[in-house]
């Protein structure tokens, strides 16, 4: 447990350093949101109905954005290939990259989330289902991310083809996310949506590790 | 067990000669037979007349793009447990073919819902499930060809395909939360096949078809591959010899 | 057997007749890509093995 938290913080430590990385996700997330009103026309009901797609399809393409670089700086100058030597199990040290993943990229969005929302004239009803489901969410994305940053290490034209990767694997946080906010929006029952994405992050919990442990193996090889 | 009798890429490359051939008949002889019940001797549908019969490309290219994700599925997992030399390169010989079904699933989908249900696209259950398949079998084929050792690529693009087995179920269920248009399942049911016999037997014929079609090509393409693996080794080998 | 009435599809035959067409086009020109590999990978086998062997 020790060697976790060690893990963790030095993962945060190395963040930290790079403030700006985590600024650039919040700003691209805010600008991203920002040029659906020029998009679609500033009109306050249109925006107020697509409000919550907005900000999921945003925060999606944010979190992307930071995964590439998530197991990549390590693997070029090495330390990957000492981490994944340490007595730690890599499966440790990815979970722990995946924390700290979310705690300077999906924490922010959830922070910055609820002004969007309200500049997106969303109805206040569902500000609280917002945070909830961004909460049970952006985990999701990290850890799934996190399997496909390991996948794409040491491949050409990493970026681009981690999008095509990944976004396929997002789409049912996408659905639920946005379906329980609606739901909370128009006053109707959320549970099913809620527990949907609980199991979800369960299931990326327990997939995570294993696969994205298992790629990163065979880009050391 | 038979499966690991065919590791050994001189036996498989054997059995697919010999297999070939027959699956490229019966292919052609079911194909033929299909056709013929499908276009001639099967009658028009009471509701939705003479454009049922796309039903007789539709559904044999939407079986078999479950089929072969199934199947690059089962064979990566295969490549990863046992590291079977061959699975991995059926894995990767089966995604260009899923995803020709799939385009063609989508494609023929829409000329057929359009006169049926007045649009082009519907984002209901079945549809998006599918384009997501699609996108699966792309990211597959670019990752698996995105490293420049060839093996690195196989071993990534297997993990990539256990995943998206994984998420395929669940898009599937996740969407039927919306409305769906899709007609729900009307031959793999519990009770048994709803459908008449004269557009159930052309229908089976033709997924019969598209089956065999499916290994024909599949074997095709595990030859190349294999065939192309001895290339590189003798290429390496010659490569060395000049260099000495 | 009236071909024009088979043509025709009921009036569908603007659907019914792309679907198939579109369906044999695609699964012809992979079968003819897949061939094609298949060759061009044996022609260099062939050259390669008959090559070393001097």
């Amino acid at each position: 447990m020790n060697a976790f938290v060690h893990v963790i913080r030095r993962e945060l430590n190395l963040a930290f350093r790079q403030q700006l990385d985590s600024l650039m996700v919040l700003a691209f997330f805010v600008l991203a949101i920002v040029l659906f009103p020029f998009g679609v026309g500033p009109e306050p009901n249109i925006l107020a109905r697509i409000a919550p797609g907005i900000i999921w399809v945003a925060a999606l393409l944010a979190a992307m954005l930071s995964l590439e670089r998530l197991f990549q700086t390590d693997y070029e100058d090495g330390s990957l290939e000492l981490l994944a030597l340490s007595p730690l199990p890599l499966e440790m040290i990815v979970l722990a990259k995946v924390v700290t993943h979310w705690l300077t990229t999906g924490l922010p969005l959830i922070v910055a989330a609820p002004v969007m929302a309200v500049m997106l004239n969303m109805n206040t009803d569902g500000m609280a289902m917002l945070i909830l489901v961004l909460v049970l969410g952006t985990p999701s994305l990290s850890l799934i991310g996190a399997i496909g940053a390991a996948l794409i290490l040491g491949s050409r034209r990493g970026g681009v083809l981690l999008s095509l990767l990944i976004l396929p694997l997002f789409i049912p946080v996408l659905i639920f996310g946005v379906s329980a906010i609606d739901g909370a929006l128009n006053g109707l029952t959320v549970k099913p949506q809620l527990l949907i994405l609980s199991g979800f992050f369960l299931a990326s919990l327990a997939l995570c590790p294993w696969a994205s442990a298992a790629a990163i193996r065979q880009s050391l090889e | 067990m038979m499966f690991h009798k065919f590791a050994n890429p001189t036996r498989f490359l054997r059995l697919s000669t010999t297999l070939t051939p027959w699956f490229a008949a019966l292919t052609v002889t079911m194909l033929a037979a299909g056709l013929y019940l499908g276009l001639f001797n099967a009658p028009p549908d009471y509701q939705q007349g003479e454009s049922v019969r796309i039903m007789y490309v539709h559904v044999p290219a939407a079986w078999m793009a479950m089929f072969a994700y199934s199947m690059m599925a089962a064979m990566s997992a295969a490549a990863l447990i046992w590291k079977h030399p061959v699975a991995t390169l059926v894995a990767k010989s089966s995604a260009p073919i899923g995803a020709c079904f799939t385009f063609l699933a989508l494609v023929t989908g829409s000329l057929w819902g359009k006169p049926m249900w007045g649009t082009w696209w519907v984002w209901d259950a079945r549809l998006t499930s599918v384009l997501v398949l699609f996108f699966l079998y792309l990211g597959y084929i670019a990752l698996h060809n995105a490293f420049d050792d060839a093996r690195r690529g196989g071993q990534a693009a297997s993990i990539l395909a256990i995943v998206g087995f994984v998420n395929v179920p669940i898009i599937k269920f996740s969407v039927d939360w919306w409305n769906t248009l899709h007609q729900p399942a009307s031959v793999v049911r519990m009770d048994g096949p709803t459908i008449d016999s004269s557009m159930l037997a052309p229908l089976l014929l033709m997924a019969g078809a598209y089956t065999f079609y499916f290994f024909w090509v599949l074997m095709v393409r595990v030859r190349s591959e294999l065939i192309a693996q001895k290339v590189r080794v003798l290429q390496m080998k010659q490569a060395q010899q000049d260099m000495t | 057997m009236a071909w024009d009435k088979f043509f025709d599809m009921g009036g569908y035959a603007a659907y019914v007749w792309p679907a198939f067409s579109l369906s044999a086009i695609v699964l012809i020109v992979m079968l003819v890509v897949s061939l094609r590999y298949l060759k061009a990978q044996t022609q260099t086998l062939e050259k390669l093995e008959s090559s070393s062997s001097d």
